[in-house]
């Protein structure tokens, strides 16, 4: 047990004790460790396992069937687009491609200066609002290029 | 006009505190069901009420519930677990209610597991609704510190933990048989079935799984009664209201709560405001992304399971999705077919490599290459990815968005095969 710390230790032994199952607690361990790392490499992804009496590749098995646990770094800040269809009608391509223009980078790409990461995802439930996105679990509608110059300023301000 | 599900609900979207919910006569189901009436009766109630499914398939939910064995034929442990897994495309009304009254869903939970003695119920909420996950567990440990969850509720013998499960992405995981899989910990794969979940769920045990909605009705009818649930309905044998949504290019895209078998014309129209200047109705998806298009010449059809299913669709989500004149429907089909080949799980073949080689196909007809014998190809398609040949129901979902597009609007393929390029760009 070399990487985790002891507070992610105690938070994913709370958990293990909380589902009561062998391997119950796994995505929400894995969750864990990527809320205190960002994302879950290869070495907290082997002591996580460790803890939860899973072999890495049982858990990696689970990490890489979720969209969105990280097994990559990421930027500081994740973009989750959304490009299904309410979206797409509502100009979802116009959204990605000045995202992309702005950011410098495609989707599934990270900003040279490690500040975004834009990841396009499925259905944000935000259709009434459409185009849409969420920033750090932020949801943005309505979206025109104006209000995302404004909203990727605003990120960039708070690092600066 | 009754709204039961909605009614109360604060205009700046923050949710309903316990004060506020038992002001509406909140947790009176609860009471009367625990002083009053066995797990039997509140079932019966449930039966009667005629509540159809809300996550889209619309099987009735107590038939459902009377799959559950008898606790002195299976005993404890049992669960209940409450699908808030909504990613359908299009759809975003259990976000709503998840996050303006959790304890509407917590009561009807806590409903459903007395009527089928389960001791334990889930709450899966995606990852992404972190808003309606922080409400719930808010509103649980409200409910817990009045004595509403937990050991001998209200002085009974009636026991109950309730542990909410925030997912981590992936639309497999609203799959009822894949979400178990996701609650013990695996990947969202789907199981198969027989057994049915009821019988053998959850670590092998009885599991009820229900859609947000459907479980928001519960302490309604639990309270009001059956005849009251059946009468807000326009659509005998299809109970209560629906929160029936409207998203794409008109006037006020939103959500409402109306009687069951509202026509779609009014839906549109009065409340969706009609179409956004310039833009003209060409067609729409009912209910989310896995059902079959529409058209203008349908608009005086009823919005219920049984009236959408003569005109060749489903009510599915009841959230409708708008195709308007100046959008190409290739490209929204595959704006469609794209996230249904993403999503699949990879479980069996016909979803994993058939999704793919759909979506490549309309791509490439959205691209201009298309070629004769494509939308041939893509029928077959329909066909081979249809039920009876996958373990669940992603792919035929899929295929439905395809037949419709294929009936309606089929001139506006050919047009892209003929002239090589999207007639839109």
């Amino acid at each position: 047990m070399a990487v985790l710390t002891a507070e992610e230790q105690r938070e994913i032994q709370e958990e293990i004790a909380r589902s009561g199952h062998w391997g119950a607690a796994s995505i929400e361990a894995l969750k864990i460790v990527q809320r205190h790392r960002g994302w879950v490499s290869d070495e907290l992804l082997r002591d996580t396992a460790e803890m939860l009496q899973m072999t890495p590749d049982e858990l990696d098995n689970v990490a890489t069937f979720f969209s969105l646990i990280f097994r990559r770094p990421v930027g500081r800040h994740v973009i989750l687009l959304c490009d299904s269809v309410s979206c797409w009608v509502m100009g979802y391509n116009k959204v990605r491609e000045h995202l992309s223009a702005r950011l410098g980078i495609g989707p599934g790409e990270t900003t040279a200066d490690g500040l975004f990461t834009l990841l396009p995802v499925a259905c944000l439930g935000a259709c009434e609002r459409a185009p849409a996105m969420m920033i750090d679990g932020k949801l943005y509608g309505d979206l025109t290029s104006d209000q995302i110059d404004y909203i990727l300023a605003t990120y960039r301000e708070d690092e600066a | 006009m009754e709204r039961p599900l909605t009614e109360g609900m604060r205009p700046d979207g923050e949710p309903l505190s316990l004060k506020e919910y038992e002001g509406l006569g909140g947790y009176e189901g609860l009471r009367k069901a625990l002083a009053q009436r066995t797990p039997e009766a509140v079932l019966e109630e449930v039966k009667s009420a005629n509540l159809l499914g809300r996550g889209g398939a619309g099987f009735p939910a107590g038939v459902k519930w009377g799959y559950v064995p008898s606790v002195e034929d299976v005993p404890r442990p049992r669960y209940v677990a409450v699908n808030g897994d909504e990613m359908e495309p299009g759809t975003f009304k259990d976000r709503y209610l998840m996050e303006r009254n959790p304890h509407q869903l917590i009561e009807g939970t806590m409903l459903c597991a007395y009527a089928v003695c389960a001791d334990l119920a889930y709450i899966f909420v995606r990852l992404e609704y972190g808003k309606a996950a922080r409400a719930l567990e808010k509103a649980i440990a409200e409910a817990r510190e009045a004595g509403y969850l937990g050991r001998r509720i209200l002085g009974t013998d009636f026991d109950l933990e309730l542990r909410p499960h925030v997912s981590a992405g992936r639309y497999m995981c609203g799959e009822a048989l894949a979400l178990l899989n996701v609650i013990e910990g695996r990947r969202a794969i789907p199981r198969v079935k027989p057994p049915h979940p009821t019988l053998s769920g959850l670590w092998g045990r009885p599991t009820l799984v229900n859609n947000v909605e459907t479980i928001c009705n519960v302490p309604h009818i639990v309270r009001k009664g059956a005849a009251w649930f059946n009468g807000l309905s326009l659509t005998p044998g299809d109970g209560g209201t629906k929160l029936y949504g409207a998203s794409g290019r008109v006037k006020r895209p939103g959500l409402w709560e109306l009687p069951m078998g509202t026509p779609l014309r009014e839906i549109l129209e009065e409340h969706a405001g009609g179409m956004q200047d310039g833009y003209r109705l060409r067609g729409l998806l009912p209910g989310g992304a896995s059902t079959e298009f529409i058209t203008d010449q349908h608009l005086d059809v009823k919005m219920d399971f049984s009236a959408l299913q003569r005109v060749g669709s489903r009510l599915g989500t009841g959230t409708i999705v708008v195709l308007d004149d100046k959008t190409c429907p290739v490209g929204m089909v595959y704006s469609l077919e794209a996230f249904f080949a993403r999503e699949s799980c990879g479980w069996c073949t016909p979803c994993r490599d058939g999704l793919p080689w759909t979506a490549q196909t309309i791509w490439a007809i959205e691209q201009g290459a298309g070629r004769d014998g494509d939308l041939e190809r893509l029928e077959a398609q329909v066909r081979f990815l249809g039920p009876g040949f996958t373990f669940c129901f992603l792919a035929p979902g899929a295929m439905e968005p395809i037949r419709g597009a294929l009936r309606w609007f089929r001139p506006d393929f050919e047009a892209h095969i003929r002239e090589k390029r999207c007639p839109w760009r």
